[in-house]
């Protein structure tokens, strides 16, 4: 029997269909982020932050993590990239126990991924954290990003890999259309790495915020190849994505069909499932529970 | 000074400026009173002419003296000059102790405010906001400013409690024999709802006009038979760009559209939403984002409504046009489209403020309401909502028809924010109330949704298991630990400056003069 290579990842199958993207340094925006139903919450501390701007940001993100509370979301900031002179603070700001996670830009190299999960072991010890509390999300934005895939995916700490669509556009020399199929080998190829190593692929931000039907399709199409959320960038952009999200009553239908066999199959310790006649794999069982899963975050976030 | 303490626990004087105080004693308990003024019969000759060029003749021949009452309709809203033009004539004419009966008082008519602090304009009867609500608010005013809503100012008219000797009705358009209509021409306004009762009740009735139309006026909105004389102005009687809006928008803020889904929502579990379903909004942007996405959900689950009403805006009359109601009934007419439809559309039905509103007659429209969409500045753990003043004390905001629709309708939705900007807006207790907590059934804000646990609807709703549904204490609390602690007391003087009467005229709070 061929020994599967024995991973150390995090166990982590959150609902993430919506990670909304705040200002960090806006505190009308940072104070209500968490009432839109949002799955996660990305505190941003990069690019839409100006430089004259980080330190009221990071204060800012610092004081709101010590001080709201976030309900059901997931929180997470999008530190400044490693090739910066700004992510250690932006670390040491915002390692705190209610943070979930850490988006890192301009991911390029599994080399970045390591470097950074040395740095937050480190964090967590000095500030009496559990253990691997903190999770890594990095985004792919370049050329070498995409071509390195499959390692970071392959990443301690890493729960999702987030693709990020305007600047690899800039960086591969692509023009962006309406439906995005400029970015299909490459989204396959993020999703195909993550499902190789058991986390999940995010999709890049939709631009026109006053355009939800066209995110609408866009996520449909995104679901359909294998993302397992979204980002958006406007509390607008959670109603259509949830939306896109929702299972029909068929696949709900189907998908507790499924289960329940499973369920059954266990208890009487048979090996193969069936269900209306046809024979149920494991994989086909996890996507069944996904998509109860997906069922139930829409009941909560409608 | 003897005091009693009303239904709502506030403290109303027996007596104020030598007249009694009635205090509030719940919904539908108020004091029914005989009408005190009958209105007074004028006969006229087919050789009469009635159409003259001048305010001064007008204010001459309706008799008005010292301590006289006059009346105005708001419906160019902050593009009316009339008001200010009447004033600044009763200043010249050296007359003084002027009651005005405006159905309210927006910022343009901050040029009488003079007149305010010289005497002239001692009392005022309405809601009213801006540099004169300020003012008031200051003490600046020797009477008193009397808050009623639009239904509680026509009951007012009606039964005499406010004895008009002329009102003053600017109009669109007019003939020459007193035939009003809204609908036409560039001060175009729509419907003339609110100065409906002022014609019927005041003892002389002055229509105000820069556009005299051939005989007969067609649609007739106020009748020749109300109308004693008809003053033709060149000078504009208003500012079309400041009579109805163009566009209203539907909110944009993240915040506005969540609460206004989790509206949509409460309708929803409360079973009301279902063929013959009537409704009202007002012209906010979170109330217009209630009535599209009502508008889109009906549509979707084809539910054919009985009718809307308002405040008309074009959300509510494109409801109409897509069939979704039946007939829009229209008291005021927000936006340009609203107007157009008043005009066009038989389905689009004009009414006047006492078949609107009116709790003292054998049926206001408010009563056949299932849901309302309102504000307010300030909510209470009592369901108590502030709509007229702020968290320091001062007069803001009138009212609208707030009480009314809250009383009339089955289900009535207070759509706020929990806070705005750092001042909670669900507190312990509001700094006047405006509508008692009695007719709240659902406070939604975008963290949370409260209701009212003496609501019918109560049980229905909590077991709506995916409603954020809290109690409106946690609520409070939430706001309270969010912006680190209770808002303080406004500082105020001994002085009542205004009181908040009820519909039926009993008295729901006083407003004291803030400390400066």
């Amino acid at each position: 029997m061929v020994e599967k290579k024995k991973t150390t990842k995090i166990k982590d199958q959150l609902l993430r269909r919506t990670r909304l993207y705040i200002p960090g340094n806006n505190p009308a925006m940072v104070q209500n982020a968490m009432i839109y139903g949002a799955d996660s919450l990305i505190f941003d501390l990069e690019d839409s932050i100006p430089i004259a701007e980080k330190d009221a940001a990071r204060i800012l993100v610092r004081n709101a993590l010590q001080t709201l509370d976030f309900k059901d979301s997931e929180v997470t900031v999008r530190i400044n990239s490693l090739d910066t002179e700004l992510y250690d603070d932006d670390l040491k700001a915002i390692a705190h126990k209610k943070l979930d996670g850490i988006l890192l830009p301009k991911t390029e190299t599994l080399e970045e991924i390591l470097f950074l999960d040395n740095l937050l072991t480190n964090l967590e010890e000095e500030r009496n954290l559990s253990q691997n509390k903190i999770k890594l999300m990095p985004i792919i934005e370049s050329a070498i990003g995409v071509l390195n895939v499959e390692q970071i995916a392959s990443g301690p700490r890493v729960v999702a890999i987030g693709l990020g669509g305007e600047d690899l556009s800039a960086d591969i020399g692509l023009r962006r259309t309406k439906d995005g199929r400029e970015l299909e080998y490459i989204s396959s190829k993020i999703i195909i790495a993550c499902a190789a190593n058991k986390i999940q692929a995010i999709d890049t931000v939709y631009v026109d915020v006053n355009d939800t039907e066209g995110l609408y399709n866009l996520t449909l199409k995104a679901i359909n190849m294998g993302f397992q959320g979204k980002s958006v960038i406007h509390p607008s952009q959670i109603e259509p994505v949830h939306r896109a999200f929702m299972p029909t009553k068929e696949e709900i239908t189907k998908a507790k069909r499924i289960i329940k066999a499973y369920k059954e199959a266990i208890k009487k310790g048979s090996g193969a499932i069936s269900v209306d006649g046809r024979m149920v794999d494991l994989p086909v069982v996890r996507r069944s529970e996904r998509i109860l899963k997906r069922a139930q975050g829409n009941k909560k976030t409608k | 000074m003897k005091v009693n303490k009303n239904s709502v626990g506030r403290d109303i004087p027996d007596e104020l400026y030598g007249k009694k105080m009635i205090p509030f004693t719940g919904k539908g308990k108020g004091p029914y009173r005989e009408r005190k003024s009958t209105k007074t019969f004028r006969e006229s000759t087919p050789e009469q002419t009635k159409v003259i060029k001048s305010l001064r003749s007008a204010i001459k021949k309706g008799e008005l003296t010292d301590g006289g009452t006059i009346s105005f309709h708001h419906h160019f809203r902050n593009g009316d000059y009339l008001l200010n033009m009447v004033c600044h004539e009763v200043a010249k004419m050296g007359l003084k102790n002027i009651s005005l009966v405006p159905s309210s008082i927006q910022s343009i008519h901050k040029e009488i405010l003079p007149y305010i602090e010289k005497g002239i304009i001692t009392n005022i009867n309405c809601g009213t906001s801006g540099v004169i609500a300020n003012a008031i608010s200051k003490g600046k005013m020797e009477g008193l400013l009397t808050i009623r809503s639009h239904g509680g100012r026509a009951r007012s008219i009606e039964f005499g409690d406010v004895d008009i000797d002329i009102a003053f009705i600017g109009a669109p358009t007019c003939d020459m024999y007193g035939n009003i209509n809204g609908v036409h021409d560039e001060f175009a306004c729509g419907a003339l709802g609110y100065a409906f009762p002022d014609a019927h009740y005041a003892k002389y009735v002055v229509a105000v006009t820069n556009n005299i139309v051939p005989y007969p006026n067609n649609p007739i909105s106020i009748s020749q038979n109300l109308v004693d004389t008809v003053v033709e102005l060149d000078k504009p009687i208003g500012d079309p760009k400041g009579i109805v809006s163009t566009t209203l928008r539907v909110t944009r803020d993240p915040k506005g559209l969540r609460i206004a889904r989790d509206c949509v929502e409460i309708i929803k579990a409360s079973g009301l939403l279902k063929d013959g379903f009537s409704y009202q909004s007002g012209a906010g942007g979170t109330a217009l984002a209630v009535t599209q996405f009502v508008h889109e959900y009906m549509k979707a689950k084809n539910i054919k409504g009985s009718f809307g009403m308002g405040g008309a805006t074009e959300a509510l009359v494109k409801m109409l046009e897509d069939g979704i109601f039946e007939a829009v009934l229209d008291v005021q007419s927000f936006d340009t489209y609203a107007v157009k439809s008043l005009l066009n559309n038989p389905k689009h039905l004009e009414m006047g403020a006492s078949q609107y509103a009116n709790p003292f007659t054998p049926g206001c429209a408010v009563n056949k309401l299932d849901t309302v969409i309102l504000g307010g500045t300030e909510v209470d753990v009592n369901f108590n909502i502030n709509t007229s003043t702020e968290s320091d004390g001062r007069i803001m905001h009138g009212m609208g028809g707030h009480q009314d629709t809250a009383e009339g309708a089955k289900l009535t939705i207070i759509a706020v924010p929990l806070l705005r900007g750092r001042i909670p807006i669900i507190v312990d207790e509001v700094v006047s109330i405006n509508s008692p907590g009695e007719n709240i059934d659902v406070v939604v804000t975008e963290r949370g949704i409260a209701v009212n646990p003496n609501s019918q609807h109560y049980d229905t709703l909590m077991k709506a298991k995916h409603l954020n549904v809290k109690s409106i204490e946690q609520l409070k609390e939430e706001a309270e630990k969010l912006v680190g602690g209770k808002p303080k007391d406004p500082k105020k003087t001994d002085r009542i400056v205004a009181i908040i009467e009820y519909r039926d005229g009993s008295v729901l709070d006083v407003i004291y003069q803030v400390k400066v």
